[in-house]
């Protein structure tokens, strides 16, 4: 479809006059319903899914709160868990089984609806269009479906936290037979059935948000708008999607298998179980099977967390520096590094599965070379803002924390790449520490930085600024106060999701420093209400956009109205001339190059 | 009720800190022009960034200065030896590229920080020679650790030497059962159909002969000679749990339906360990590294490293499971003493 052919398409579908200069405002008025809640606007879509998932961080967080309060001071009770959580901490002390729940259910929730769901469903929806130069999605309809399918499976997650025999407490990876056998522990039972359902429709909504993707960065670009010309959130984002693509339906074929093993009979997962008094007549199946399933995807699932941070982050530290990403094509193929070996690397999680020791060494090899396009990236963000003109706004500030946590924690990566370290250093706190800094925070920081960058698009407004930089900091010393002794707990063999440490000799002289950490996160998490409660309060009193391009960006979506209506811009979608990455003197005093810039005559195109 | 207004009063609190900072910042746009501010924040944020760096280098110290005596437990194996050894190689290479990628991270912050609006950056889109350089020579250190890696890893994995001691590790939720083979040196076969919790605890067939001499533990506690290698088969009676050896760098599952092995030469005796640690509750641990339920964190096996005499000792005390006269008391009597010392499940 020619460019023209969508621009009038668009045109008729959402009647916006070419005259029309006041506000992107529709002309037929729109019911509330249509327009924020069953909306097929991808800029509304990305609000729902970045508000949903806000709501879902608070609630994991706070998991994390009250697990660190039992991690930190094992002896204590506190009476406000009780208000909280009821039966599960009775006298304010936490019951183990429900600590579990909180451990796997922080987990489900921070990785797949906060880092998955929110981070990308939020920005892909959000700069797809806009930075390619799309009225919208390839198919709006099932964009919108992609939002209500996670909306139900988050409801189902919910709901799975009030039932009486608690939420799945298996781990966020729910490995069998723990996970497949009611007997084996009580958040098996129903807890697991909703766990199930809620994922199931979460991979549903991944698919059908990811081929969107997809379909609309290969087919709906703008005249002008090659594929070397794209922003690299473009680009890391269409790698995002291809990875869910690829890995969610063989999670879900797991899942299928797990639900048939656990309702239906059968053992894909299930041999020589003896539990709950009884032999169970389940023979041939294998528990390994599931973590090949489960990792196929869960690996890959990690760059899908990390991916759009790094695009993200590359793109605002080349508008803050007033300077193109340094090696822009070593970027894109980085990623196309990072995305085929995601793939290839799966098994090593686990090493000590007692898989064959020749397949492991193989997976060390090709785990180590994704430290390669990892190493790349990194040095080229920090040519970057060599010789730059850095400003630093709070987004810039999170891209650059950014490249600090994702140093710091992909370094450790390469510890337990390796099998023969992974050997001591396997589910110890060592993992704890190397996942959060790389995936969580590091994530959350790509997150960040794209929230505060973005905000004023997606809202007219500014987020204050004096409260961003707090939460910043807040954030930035609080991540590494809390994960860097922990890397000492898990080289002293420290192991993960304990409830308790102080009946074991080798373990128990941590216990001042977890209290520490605990202090820490409590402090931590009352720092990110301050970025929620700015977030909430500058949708309405934040400081109005006045100018169509504050950053002083060359991307396109800074080319339409402050505030765009349906269809994004009110005339032609623009052309594009030039790569997104012009930042020089254009000659008249500004010191970059919108894209719709054309050539100037004898310039060259990049 | 109290819930409700706490969460009204942190609800406007932070209102009112919202105000304040939203205040701040009109005042501080009535003060100078949006130029002059972004280079008063910009030099304020670059100097934090330095400063956040400069506390991070002393924090680092100080956070490795605390905690170095617990760093690793003292390396009680061989393989432990090989292990710390690669680990410090490791540690040394990441420690380097750590540091002086945050080295160039913050100094470029601050010195190329936005002073003067009116100069232009550095027009730098790509080098060729740079960006080839940065790829090949983390290739080749990824090579050189992974040669290390693989060379530690074939040894481990290697098979266990002829003369190695061999012993069972069954897991079950929540505790370690052992089982030693006896004089005969062969395990009795077992099925998981003929566990009884009461009388049978592994499902040993009786009617083996290789059962006969078999010798329970159901205290987790394991009986090693230092010096003399040891072999563990590894089995689970019911979900996935890990036998972790922290002293001797050492994890494999156990995994239902599945038989796994490891093996390790123990150089360093329990009782010198409580000597060297200074520590006279000292004890080799067994933990579970595999999340298997509510009794997780308190599933607890024991490493007993002896001399060849005093493991002949304590040997010579044990009776065999299927022994007609004890069945089973012995080893129950002796796991209720012990298991006054392992935390036990609630269960």
């Amino acid at each position: 479809m020619s460019n023209e052919a969508i621009v009038h398409e668009a045109h008729a579908a959402h009647a916006i006059h070419a005259d029309d200069h006041h506000h992107g405002h529709e002309h037929h008025e729109q019911h509330f319903i249509t327009k924020y809640i069953f909306s097929q606007d991808h800029k509304v879509i990305a609000k729902q899914f970045l508000i949903t998932g806000i709501i879902w961080a608070i609630i994991g967080a706070l998991m994390s709160v009250f697990f660190r309060l039992q991690l930190g001071f094992p002896d204590k009770t506190f009476p406000i868990m009780e208000k909280f959580l009821g039966e599960w901490a009775k006298g304010g002390k936490l019951d183990p089984e429900f600590y579990y729940a909180l451990v796997t259910m922080h987990g489900t929730i921070l990785v797949f609806f906060v880092l998955t769901a929110g981070l990308s469903g939020t920005f892909a929806n959000l700069l797809i269009p806009l930075q390619i130069g799309a009225r919208d999605m390839a198919s709006p309809f099932m964009n919108m479906l992609s939002y209500w399918f996670f909306f139900i499976a988050g409801v189902i997650m919910f709901v799975s936290l009030f039932i009486q025999t608690g939420p799945a407490s298996g781990g966020w990876t729910t490995y069998p037979p723990l996970s497949a056998l009611k007997e084996a522990s009580m958040g098996s039972g129903l807890g697991m059935d909703l766990w199930l359902t809620s994922m199931a429709l979460f991979v549903v909504s991944s698919l059908l948000g990811g081929l969107n993707y997809v379909s609309t960065i290969l087919n709906m670009r703008t005249k002008g708008m090659t594929m070397t010309r794209m922003p690299l959130t473009i680009w890391a984002l269409f790698f995002t999607a291809v990875l869910g693509i690829l890995s969610f339906p063989v999670l879900f074929s797991g899942f299928v298998l797990l639900i048939f093993d656990r309702s239906f009979g059968t053992s894909f997962y299930l041999s020589e179980i003896f539990i709950g008094g009884k032999a169970l007549p389940n023979v041939g199946g294998s528990a390994i099977l599931y973590q090949h399933l489960f990792w196929f995807l869960g690996h890959p699932e990690v760059y899908i967390i990390m991916l759009p941070g790094m695009g993200m982050a590359s793109e605002i530290l080349s508008t803050n520096s007033r300077k193109p990403i340094f090696g822009y094509f070593a970027m894109i193929i980085s990623l196309v590094g990072i995305t085929v070996l995601a793939f290839l690397v799966w098994a090593h999680h686990m090493f000590v599965t007692g898989m064959s020791p020749f397949l492991g060494s193989i997976f060390v090899l090709l785990t180590l070379l994704i430290a390669v396009p990892s190493a790349v990236k990194v040095f080229n963000w920090l040519t970057t803002i060599w010789r730059g003109n850095l400003r630093f706004t709070p987004a810039m500030m999170f891209a650059l924390g950014f490249v600090s946590l994702f140093i710091s924690g992909g370094l450790t990566g390469i510890f337990l790449g390796n099998s023969a370290l992974d050997i001591h250093l396997h589910d110890t706190y060592f993992v704890v520490a190397h996942f959060h800094i790389v995936m969580g925070v590091s994530a959350f920081f790509g997150m960040f930085a794209g929230i505060y960058h973005w905000y004023p698009k997606m809202f007219g407004r500014f987020m204050n600024k004096p409260l961003a930089y707090i939460h910043f900091f807040i954030t930035f010393i609080g991540a590494y106060l809390i994960f860097w002794p922990m890397h000492y707990e898990g080289i002293a063999g420290m192991p993960r999701r304990y409830y308790d440490y102080s009946a074991w000799e080798s373990f128990k002289n941590f216990g001042s420093l977890n209290a520490f950490i605990s202090i820490v996160v409590i402090i931590v998490f009352f720092g990110q209400l301050i970025f929620v409660f700015n977030f909430f309060a500058s949708i309405w009193k934040g400081r109005k956009v006045t100018t169509q391009n504050p950053w002083g960006s060359t991307t396109l979506e800074w080319t339409t109205p402050i505030n765009p209506g349906h269809g994004n811009w009110e005339g032609d979608i623009p052309e594009v001339h030039r790569w997104a990455y012009d930042y020089r003197e254009d000659g008249n005093g500004n010191d970059f190059i919108p894209q719709t810039t054309p050539l100037r005559p004898g310039e060259e195109s990049h | 009720m109290s819930i409700f207004i706490t969460v009204a009063i942190t609800f406007l609190v932070l209102m009112i800190v919202y105000q304040i900072a939203q205040a701040s910042e009109y005042a501080a746009s009535l003060r100078g022009t949006e130029r002059e501010r972004q280079k008063k924040t910009n030099k304020t944020m670059a100097t934090l960034l330095v400063l956040f760096f400069l506390s991070g280098l002393y924090a680092i110290w100080l956070c490795h200065d605390t905690l170095k005596g617990q760093l690793m437990l003292t390396s009680a194996s061989k393989e432990g030896e090989a292990y710390d050894s690669m680990f410090l190689v490791t540690i040394i290479v990441t420690g380097i590229v750590f540091f002086i990628t945050h080295v160039l991270l913050f100094w470029f912050a601050f010195k190329y920080k936005s002073t003067d609006d009116t100069k232009s950056s550095y027009f730098l889109a790509h080098n060729n020679k740079l960006e080839l350089i940065w790829t090949t020579v983390p290739a080749i250190v990824m090579a050189v650790l992974v040669a290390i890696g693989l060379r530690n890893w074939m040894n481990i994995t290697s098979a266990a030497p002829a003369n190695a001691a061999v012993i069972e590790v069954i897991g079950k939720q929540f505790n370690w059962i052992i089982r030693y083979p006896g004089k005969d040196n062969v395990f009795g076969k077992r099925n998981f159909r003929d566990i009884n919790d009461a009388t049978n605890i592994l499902g040993i067939n009786e009617k083996d002969p290789a059962s006969a001499d078999d010798i329970v533990a159901q205290n987790g506690e394991i009986h090693m000679v230092v010096g003399k290698p040891i072999k563990f088969i590894i089995g689970s009676r019911d979900v996935i749990h890990d036998v972790g050896l922290p002293h001797f760098r050492l994890k494999m599952d156990a995994v239902p339906g599945i038989t796994t092995t490891m093996w390790f030469t123990p150089t360093i005796t329990s009782a010198k360990m409580k000597e060297m640690t200074k520590n006279p509750n000292f004890v080799y641990e067994l933990s579970c590294d595999q999340m298997c339920g509510k009794g997780h964190y308190s599933m607890r096996g024991t490493l007993i490293v002896e001399t060849q005499e005093e493991y002949d000792a304590w040997l010579a005390k044990q009776t065999a499971y299927f022994a007609p006269a004890a069945v089973p008391a012995s080893p129950v009597a002796d796991s209720t003493k012990k298991s006054t010392e392992a935390p036990v499940a609630k269960n």
